[in-house]
């Protein structure tokens, strides 16, 4: 079985990462519980025509991909998959809208066609001409984790040698109206908000995208290797710890083996107790946490796994996302835990190579 | 290469039956499901014709048992009736006595409850609950606890092959030692927001479909779910499954040609095809019967018309679209194909391509517009989507 090797990252988020070195611009943000993402200008990856009418997600997704594969050193991958927790929002509120509104009149198709949730990894797919595999998963909290899986089956049994795999989301006017009524988003009056010691409900929601290159190889520009991916459906809090325990066994590791372990907190205080094991047997183990620089979104994780990358290849802490004071000499083995509201746990293991 | 999987259970609900039986009765007596729309209303009504499952939503809740007060939308119900058939069909008792998991496909999700209630959200409180029912994955997740199953969830979207490609996930995630178990297939409900889509195209018939046909006008859109177990064949043998038929191959890739039509020379859908055949280790001369994409726009026709020709050449086996019976049901349309595609192999009979008068005047490509008889052990299966994605599933029989 081949091992998986990051070869190329991009990553677009609320903070300025794009072509900054890691985390070297952080800025914190407590009183907004929307955080938009900082775009970087599209001319040099988009043609200027294009542009207007493209998605953000798209945008997004394009740059970020274009990125990682700029710095794996790849033109073609074989297979390009992408994960995405809403899709093109911002297009289908448009086509949604002009339907309602028009009583089904006047309408037009670009939308329409923007707004399918595989539209991210086909514009893709059409800007590199790639005929590869190309997949697209849409599962809450999952989407990037379920494409990470999937390409890390594709690189090890010998499927593909390289994958372009991403995560993307995008925020819009009224689903963030509608989020706000459904009490998933922080209040207003609750501010400032934070992460951690959080004593209120809801999220900071945010965007972005997170691009990976995957190849069977190991080269100079290589971040860390996949051992594992695992997720499953839903947990009560009181399962999460033998959850965890369980997977670090299947894959021969120990609670101790983890040299710094990066967690999904979002402030939510009625879903952040999934995280106690920071408390328990994680208790000597050094802590990440991200949220608090990238917001919450479907797949923010694919932020958390482009720090967790960044960490592994730099080996190094930086102290913008480090959530107990702890440090190792060296981060060998990092084990990732994420879930939002109860569901979509996933676990991953990235190892130094 | 990879060993085939077994299915040991299958369920469906389309607009030509509520299960199995019904569905295979209706194929088999040439019964349409293309009708008028009723269930809601729409400028189009007239204009277009639907594949519609004639069943409400609350008779849809009643049969599921889950009370008024839910938060389902339309394509959750019809993907949690179907799942359960299938994991009834298969005899399992309790989805977690083993490494279990459910790969859904949808392409609307709950967006025909957030087209209803998008603005009434502000006013009525009563209705928010259906806000988390949006997103793709939200149906999935219902499915899952309607069936008892706590373990590998997720959701395949990428539009009209969605399916195909949940159950490839499920195929590679049994041989590769991953999942035990795993319910595959999809679901997608009709819905103002994909009639009005698919009528900005253009590609919206206002007749009954004609797959194939020179005088061709456009799809029909229909609405469904189906779903297929999948089990290791540690399983199969443990608890003396009666195993279904077996996915045996597959293959997807990209047209990389426009967003939403394929290319003259129908290149995604050759390469999904080469690489179904590659995977099965079969030659086209194996494969018995195709049941084609064949949604009977001027388009799809001609582009898997053309790449069937590619790989068959001059030996083109028996091929029909069911899409006349069912019309083009987007995400679950490889599901249910799916389920058509083991009830040929079972009882050795290629469904009929309906409404065809007119061969293309591209080529010399006829489909079987009769029920026939024969003898098969191979059928290939094609779904392709927006986005150029193409994907091709074989289905054997041993």
């Amino acid at each position: 079985m081949k091992t998986c090797y990051i070869n190329g990252v991009g990553c677009i988020s609320t903070q300025n990462t794009f072509e900054t070195e890691f985390l070297s611009e952080v800025a914190i943000n407590e009183t907004e519980n929307v955080l938009f993402a900082n775009q970087p200008s599209y001319k040099e990856f988009i043609p200027p025509a294009a542009i207007r009418r493209m998605a953000k997600g798209v945008k997004m997704g394009i740059a970020a991909s274009t990125k990682a594969l700029k710095e794996a050193n790849m033109e073609m991958p074989d297979a390009i998959i992408t994960g995405t927790g809403m899709g093109c929002v911002e297009d289908s509120e448009k086509f949604l809208q002009a339907i309602l509104d028009n009583n089904e009149e006047f309408l037009t198709p670009t939308s329409f066609i923007q707004s399918t949730h595989n539209t991210v990894g086909g514009q893709i797919a059409l800007g590199l001409q790639c005929k590869g595999y190309n997949f697209t998963y849409v599962n809450g909290a999952v989407s990037f984790e379920t494409a990470l899986l999937d390409a890390k089956m594709q690189v090890e049994n010998e499927e593909a040698n390289t994958v372009l795999v991403g995560g993307i989301d995008e925020t819009s006017k009224h689903t963030l109206d509608l989020f706000k009524l459904a009490h998933l988003i922080k209040k207003e009056e609750d501010k400032p908000y934070s992460v951690l010691q959080s004593n209120t409900k809801g999220i900071v929601f945010s965007e972005g995208a997170s691009f990976f290159v995957l190849e069977n190889q190991k080269k100079e520009s290589s971040y860390a290797s996949i051992q594992a991916v695992s997720m499953i459906s839903a947990l009560e809090m009181d399962e999460v710890q033998n959850y965890i325990e369980a997977f670090l066994t299947s894959n021969n590791l120990k609670a101790s083996d983890i040299d710094a372990v990066v967690l999904g907190n979002n402030g939510d205080v009625e879903f952040d107790g999934y995280y106690a094991i920071s408390n328990t047997i994680f208790q000597e183990t050094p802590q990440v946490y991200y949220k608090h620089l990238s917001g919450e979104y479907n797949t923010a994780s694919s932020f958390g796994f482009w720090v967790a990358s960044n960490i592994i290849k730099n080996q190094e802490l930086p102290e913008a996302v480090m959530m107990n004071a702890l440090q190792k000499e060296s981060y060998k083995t990092v084990l990732l835990y994420n879930q939002y509201r109860g569901k979509d746990h996933s676990l991953i293991v990235l190892k130094k190579c | 290469m990879s060993k085939k999987v077994a299915i040991t259970g299958m369920g469906i609900i389309s607009s030509i039956g509520n299960n199995v039986e019904e569905n295979y009765h209706a194929l088999v007596n040439g019964k349409t499901g293309i009708s008028s729309i009723e269930n809601f209303e729409t400028v189009h009504k007239d204009v277009i014709k639907v594949g519609e499952i004639k069943l409400t939503n609350q008779q849809l809740a009643q049969q599921l048992r889950i009370g008024t007060d839910n938060d389902f939308s339309r394509t959750a119900m019809l993907g949690a009736i179907a799942a359960k058939q299938a994991v009834e069909n298969a005899g399992i008792q309790n989805m977690n006595d083993c490494r279990s998991g459910l790969i859904s496909a949808t392409s609307v999700g709950g967006m025909d409850m957030t087209e209803k209630y998008y603005y009434e959200y502000f006013e009525n409180e009563a209705c928010r609950k259906y806000i988390t029912s949006h997103d793709a994955g939200d149906s999935s997740h219902k499915i899952a606890e309607h069936i008892g199953l706590k373990g590998f969830v997720t959701t395949v979207s990428t539009a009209c092959s969605s399916a195909a490609n949940a159950i490839m996930l499920g195929a590679r995630m049994i041989q590769s030692g991953q999942l035990d178990r795993v319910v595959v297939g999809g679901t997608d409900a009709l819905a103002k927001f994909t009639i009005n889509g698919f009528k900005t195209l253009m590609i919206l018939s206002d007749s009954y479909n004609k797959p194939f046909d020179n005088n061709r006008k456009g799809l029909n859109l229909g609405e469904a779910a189906a779903f297929l177990v999948l089990e290791s064949d540690a399983i199969v043998q443990k608890e003396n499954r009666k195993v279904l038929a077996y996915v045996s191959g597959f293959g997807n890739a990209n047209d990389a040609f426009h967003q939403t039509a394929s290319s003259e020379n129908g290149e995604g859908a050759f390469l999904a095809m080469q690489k179904a055949l590659k995977t099965a280790n079969l030659k086209p001369s194996d494969i018995d019967y195709i049941n084609a994409h064949g949604t009977a726009t001027p388009n799809n026709d001609l582009s898997e018309g053309r790449a069937i020709l590619r790989i068959f050449e001059a030996n083109v086996p028996e091929f029909s679209s069911t899409k006349a019976f069912t019309g083009h049901t987007l995400a679950a349309a490889a599901a249910i194909e799916a389920v058509y595609s083991v009830l040929a192999l079972q009882h050795n009979v290629i469904f009929p391509n309906l409404n065809f008068e007119t061969p293309m005047v591209e080529f010399d490509l006829i489909p079987q517009t009769t029920l026939k008889e024969k003898t098969m052990h191979h059928v290939l299966s094609n779904s392709f989507g927006f986005g150029g994605n193409c994907s091709t599933v074989i289905f054997s029989k041993n």
